[in-house]
């Protein structure tokens, strides 16, 4: 079939200086600039970058799927030895779908919602391959059965509502390998899951991936997730491919100063936070026709050196075997010097208790679906029994995915929502029942919330000082307009804004910028208690550091409690001082960080640590994958929460685990475990993450 | 379904209900029944004449009273006359009282008696409706698949010359109004005027054998403003749909472009005109008035419009009492057909 004299021991993908712009209106957008990269036979490619590095742009070339306006100005890609550049509609159309793959990170989109799946997956086989109606959907059952979906014949006859999101993506997958392709494109395919049906989907793709044979180019902005994956990665920043090895290479002996700044600004379990503190990447990501002249990352960067890094390009350099980085000065820096350590700051004083809740419940009703609703009500149990109390000073995180009942708690506990039934103290004062418009200002400006998506809550046709100004007449604080005015700065100045962007409109800030002004927002009427609802999971890698940092200053300084909503451990552990885990309404365990992140945990919290991606090499983590999905809030099952996945399950005698709820089991030091397994059973337990020796 | 349908059909007898009282009352203002009165027994008597007229032909009751004759859901008025002779709702002129049924409503079957055609309403209705319904199923055979395709066809490529092109024609379609479309269609096609007269600018003959040179322009001047208007929405949802990310999903699949638009597409851009186009069916009624008219084709818009013009009150109601009908029944099957192209929404 190829023309070519491609062997199988050359390159599947070759990209050679690949350029590609899109033109607008008002300019010409260069999206991606000089990108090489080789992807060997049943290899696995990892490109890493920040949200608008120009990823996806790569990914969607090799498709040849540039949209109207977007334009390969430069270069080659070489698929199996033929320039796919050069390739005619027709031979475009032979291609995609059966030699090359695509898996997206939007499962749900990009399935067609009137079409069964069996008919979505059985095209392909049937286009490429004219295979018979029949056989297509035989094949098609197969490769459900080997996506690991249970009851292939239901799920064929389903249309993709009827799935969950982590079903979706089997499915997605299962169709981007109806025709065992050569090569598999991976668009961030788990940004949009949970992290333990992410664990599912990655372990899922490795291993047909293997079976297979099929090499892969996994795109992700996480480099926990790209080492697991991937046997090679490149690291994108603004558009240009700026180092590019093996992972071993890249992740331990890293030769661009851009690489090292990303690995400081994530928390890595094996250090703490003194003595390998965050270090956030200081300014922003450039626009792409803002790129300033010579190296694209030379005004963050902390080795730029005037006259030279921003004299011209800057040409990628063999710095190793199959190594190579683009940054005039490898040979200069002294790679191994550690952080510069900031001075470090002692804990705030933990003080007196400030919250407390008792037996919280929030049941929500909710009636049949359908066109005209109708159905027996049904009752969501989106929190039960939920108690606990925070301290003064205090860090409380509060772990858990998608429907764990996260969000209801501090919309209860923010008193946009009234609790079922309860207890909520705010110092002496019962707060459970008072919603917000009946509570007074006091309590209002005392209990504040962060919110995850600032794109969102700021007003887009107000100037940033305004919105803080508003906040703070809305509290009020401050005696006269003057007054409020100089207590904006000063709220500035507390979040690390210019003064300056109080005129500016939202629109012209960053994300980082945005979450900083809803910071600022929170804490204008000295809030006591901060509910900061995944307050960095919409923020790129590089600005989410700042802004925890931000976050924990504040704390220090003002003895706020923080309340610190994530699903992300890594950073949970690096700053909170408690744990709380949740699932399905339950806490399921609760105590000091230290106690939560080591043996005993409970089966939900041993199985989270692992499903959570790390990017250190030396780090062993023991691999638990959990089967299915989360269990629907509507539809919990009878007993404890988490028996429809749990491993430990048979260790616990007489079905007991089906039949009835855990209690709450106090363990040493104020640990709280919410199981049926004996303490012997959880003396055996082994730590999840191992830190080896270096 | 079963469960739907009977809350659906519950509902729809109540607006039928409620919608067809706010027309009885409309059409039993004092001013109309004064009329009524005056036309029957001559148009010179004295206000209290009228008063004993109207008392006497059971005009006088409460409203709601009789709307529930009418309805057929309340026993018919009766009154006996000075000299014993007894008259009523149900009793038909020269018929023996004792023999007469006591209801005598739209759900006996008794739609009333014409006034302007001397005729039972319901025969009037019959055989206007069914002219009608030819004109519209004409109008439906060609209005839908032009307008689709062209929706389709422009929404697929947005923006390309084809685009341009078919959405100027529906724009300007939709900008006529029946009266200018119709008159034009008349001078150029059938008028001496051109020349052509390829068509008859009268549907007259139609009326007893449809041809095409008699049916035709008629039919195209209803079409013609649906399409541009049923195009216009296929094509927004066309396009809306084409840059949906299933959309690239099937193309890097490598299905052909062609294939993607008629598998992939299609179904999921005739969600939203779907819709439209069936309530395009009590919209076409009113077109139906227009044209009619304009044409001379004696259907059920023609009749309407001699009902209301000469204050023929049984007529109208019974008018109504159809187009709510029609109105309701195309919703039930704007319903059913939507949760069947989108499986996102069930019937429970
Ligand atoms: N159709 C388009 N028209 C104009 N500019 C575009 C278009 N698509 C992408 N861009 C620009 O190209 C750059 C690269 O975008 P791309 O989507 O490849 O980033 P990415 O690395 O995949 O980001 P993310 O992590 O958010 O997916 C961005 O600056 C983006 O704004
Ligand atoms: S070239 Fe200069 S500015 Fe760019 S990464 Fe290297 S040292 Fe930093
Ligand atoms: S109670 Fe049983 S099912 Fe639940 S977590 Fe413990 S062992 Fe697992
Ligand atoms: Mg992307």
């Amino acid at each position: 079939m190829t023309r070519s004299d491609w062997t199988p021991d050359q390159p599947i993908l070759e990209i050679e200086n690949l350029s590609i712009s899109f033109f607008t209106r008002l300019r010409e957008i260069p999206a991606v600039m000089d990108f090489s990269c080789t992807v060997l036979p049943g290899e696995a490619m990892g490109l890493v970058g920040e949200s608008g590095c120009g990823k996806s742009t790569v990914a969607l070339a090799v498709m040849r799927y540039l949209g109207k306006n977007g334009r390969i100005t430069g270069g080659s890609i070489r698929f199996k030895g033929r320039d796919l550049t050069q390739m005619s509609d027709d031979e475009l159309r032979r291609i995609r779908g059966s030699e090359i793959a695509m898996i997206y990170q939007e499962p749900m989109a990009s399935l067609n919602p009137a079409m069964r799946i069996g008919a979505q997956l059985a095209e392909v086989p049937m286009i490429h391959r004219g295979m018979a109606k029949a056989e297509a959907w035989a094949l098609a059952r197969q490769i459900v059965a080997d996506v690991r979906l249970p009851d292939p014949d239901r799920i064929l006859q389903a249309y993709p509502h009827q799935l969950s999101g982590g079903q979706q993506q089997r499915i997605v997958i299962a169709m981007a390998l109806m025709s065992k392709p050569a090569l598999l494109i991976l668009d961030e395919p788990t940004t949009a899951l949970d992290v333990t049906v992410e664990a599912g989907i990655v372990d899922l793709v490795k291993e047909l991936a293997e079976k297979y044979g099929t090499s892969m180019l996994f795109i992700s902005h996480n480099l926990g997730l790209v080492m697991e994956v991937c046997d090679r990665l490149t690291v994108m920043y603004s558009g240009e491919a700026v180092e590019t090895g093996s992972v071993a290479e890249v992740f331990d002996r890293m030769r661009h100063p851009y690489t090292q700044a990303l690995f400081r600004s994530i928390p890595l379990p094996g250090a703490d936070k003194n003595s390998r503190p965050l270090v956030a990447i200081p300014g922003n990501f450039p626009l792409p026709h803002e790129r300033p002249k010579g190296c694209n990352f030379g005004p963050r960067c902390d080795y730029f050196a005037e006259g030279r890094c921003n004299a011209g390009d800057i040409a990628m350099a063999e710095v190793g075997p199959r190594h190579e980085s683009r940054c005039l000065r490898v040979n200069e820096i002294d790679w191994s010097a550690p952080p510069v350590a900031k001075a470090t700051q002692g804990k705030a004083e933990i003080g007196e208790v400030v919250l407390r809740m008792e037996d919280l419940r929030k049941y929500y009703e909710v009636t049949g679906g359908g066109v005209f609703g109708g159905g027996p009500a049904k009752v969501v149990k989106a929190n039960e029994t939920l108690s606990f109390e925070a301290r003064a000073g205090e860090t409380l995180a509060i772990v858990g995915e998608s429907g764990c009942g996260k969000s209801t708690f501090a919309k209860v506990l923010m008193g946009l929502e009234t609790a079922t039934s309860g207890k909520i103290m705010l110092y002496d004062r019962d707060i459970q029942n008072t919603p917000i418009e009946k509570r007074n200002t006091d309590t209002v400006s005392g209990v504040q919330m962060v919110f995850q998506n600032p794109f969102d809550t700021l007003n887009p046709s107000m100037t940033v000082g305004r919105q803080i100004i508003r906040a703070l007449e809305i509290f009020g604080q401050g005696a006269s307009d003057e007054d409020r005015r100089e207590r904006m700065l000063q709220l500035l100045d507390l979040v690390k804004l210019p003064r300056a962007f109080a005129d500016r409109m939202p629109r012209q800030l960053s994300g980082g910028q945005k979450q900083r002004v809803g910071i600022a927002r929170a804490f204008a009427g000295g809030a006591k208690v901060v509910v900061a609802d995944e307050p960095v999971s919409a923020l790129d890698v590089s600005v989410q550091a700042a802004v925890t940092d931000l976050l924990m200053d504040i704390q220090r300084e003002n003895g706020t409690t923080l309340l610190f909503i994530s699903h992300d451990l890594s950073i949970v552990r690096y700053l909170s001082d408690r744990v709380m885990v949740m699932y399905l309404g339950h806490v399921v365990e609760l105590g000091t960080t230290d106690q939560v992140f080591q043996p005993p945990y409970h089966p939900y919290t041993e199985a989270l640590l692992s499903a959570v991606p790390i990017a250190d090499t030396h780090v062993q983590k023991k691999r638990i994958v959990l089967e299915g999905d989360i269990p629907s809030a509507m539809n919990p099952p009878p007993g404890c929460p988490f028996q429809t996945r749990c491993r430990w399950k048979s260790q616990v005698p007489g079905g007991l685990c089906e039949r009835e709820v855990p209690p709450v089991r106090h363990l040493a030091g104020g640990h709280q475990i919410k199981c049926h397994l004996s303490d012997e059973a959880l003396t055996t337990m082994e730590p999840v993450i191992k830190i080896a020796a270096e | 379904m079963a469960k739907f349908l009977f809350r659906r059909l519950f509902t729809m007898i109540a607006t039928a209900l409620c919608l067809t009282f706010i027309v009885f009352y409309l059409t039993n203002l004092p001013p109309n029944l004064e009329k009524i009165a005056k036309s029957e027994a001559g148009s010179r008597i004295s206000d209290a004449e009228v008063e004993s007229w109207l008392q006497k032909n059971g005009y006088a009751q409460p409203l709601l009273g009789r709307y529930g004759e009418w309805l057929g859901v309340l026993p018919g008025w009766t009154a006996t006359a000075a000299d014993g002779k007894v008259t009523g709702r149900c009793i038909a002129r020269g018929a023996d009282p004792a023999a007469a049924p006591r209801f005598c409503g739209v759900l006996q079957g008794n739609w009333g008696w014409s006034n302007v055609f001397k005729e039972p309403v319901s025969q009037i209705i019959a055989t206007r409706l069914s002219l009608t319904g030819w004109l519209m199923l004409s109008v439906m055979a060609l209005m839908v698949p032009v307008a689709l395709l062209i929706g389709v066809l422009a929404g697929m490529r947005e923006g390309s010359k084809l685009d341009r092109t078919l959405s100027t024609f529906s724009i300007a379609t939709t900008a006529t109004p029946e009266y200018v479309s119709g008159v034009l269609f008349i001078t150029i096609f059938a008028s001496s005027m051109t020349g052509l007269k390829w068509f008859k600018g009268s549907a007259t003959s139609a009326m007893d054998d449809i041809t095409f040179e008699n049916f035709f322009l008629p039919v195209l001047t209803i079409a013609l403003y649906g399409i541009g208007y049923i195009a216009r929405m296929t094509r927004a949802s066309m396009t809306e749909v084409m840059t949906a990310q299933y959309i690239r999903t099937a193309l890097l699949k490598g299905v052909s472009f062609r294939q993607v638009v008629l598998r992939h597409a299609l179904r999921n851009a005739l969600i939203a005109p779907f819709t439209v186009i069936m309530l395009q069916f009590p919209w076409l009624l009113n077109g139906v008035v227009i044209v009619e008219t304009l044409f001379n084709y004696k259907g059920f818009g023609w009749t309407l419009v001699q009902a209301a013009g000469n204050n023929d009150i049984d007529l109208l109601l019974g008018c109504s009492v159809v187009a709510v009908a029609v109105v309701l029944i195309t919703q039930l099957i704007s319903d059913i057909g939507y949760a069947w192209l989108n499986p996102r929404i069930r019937l429970s």
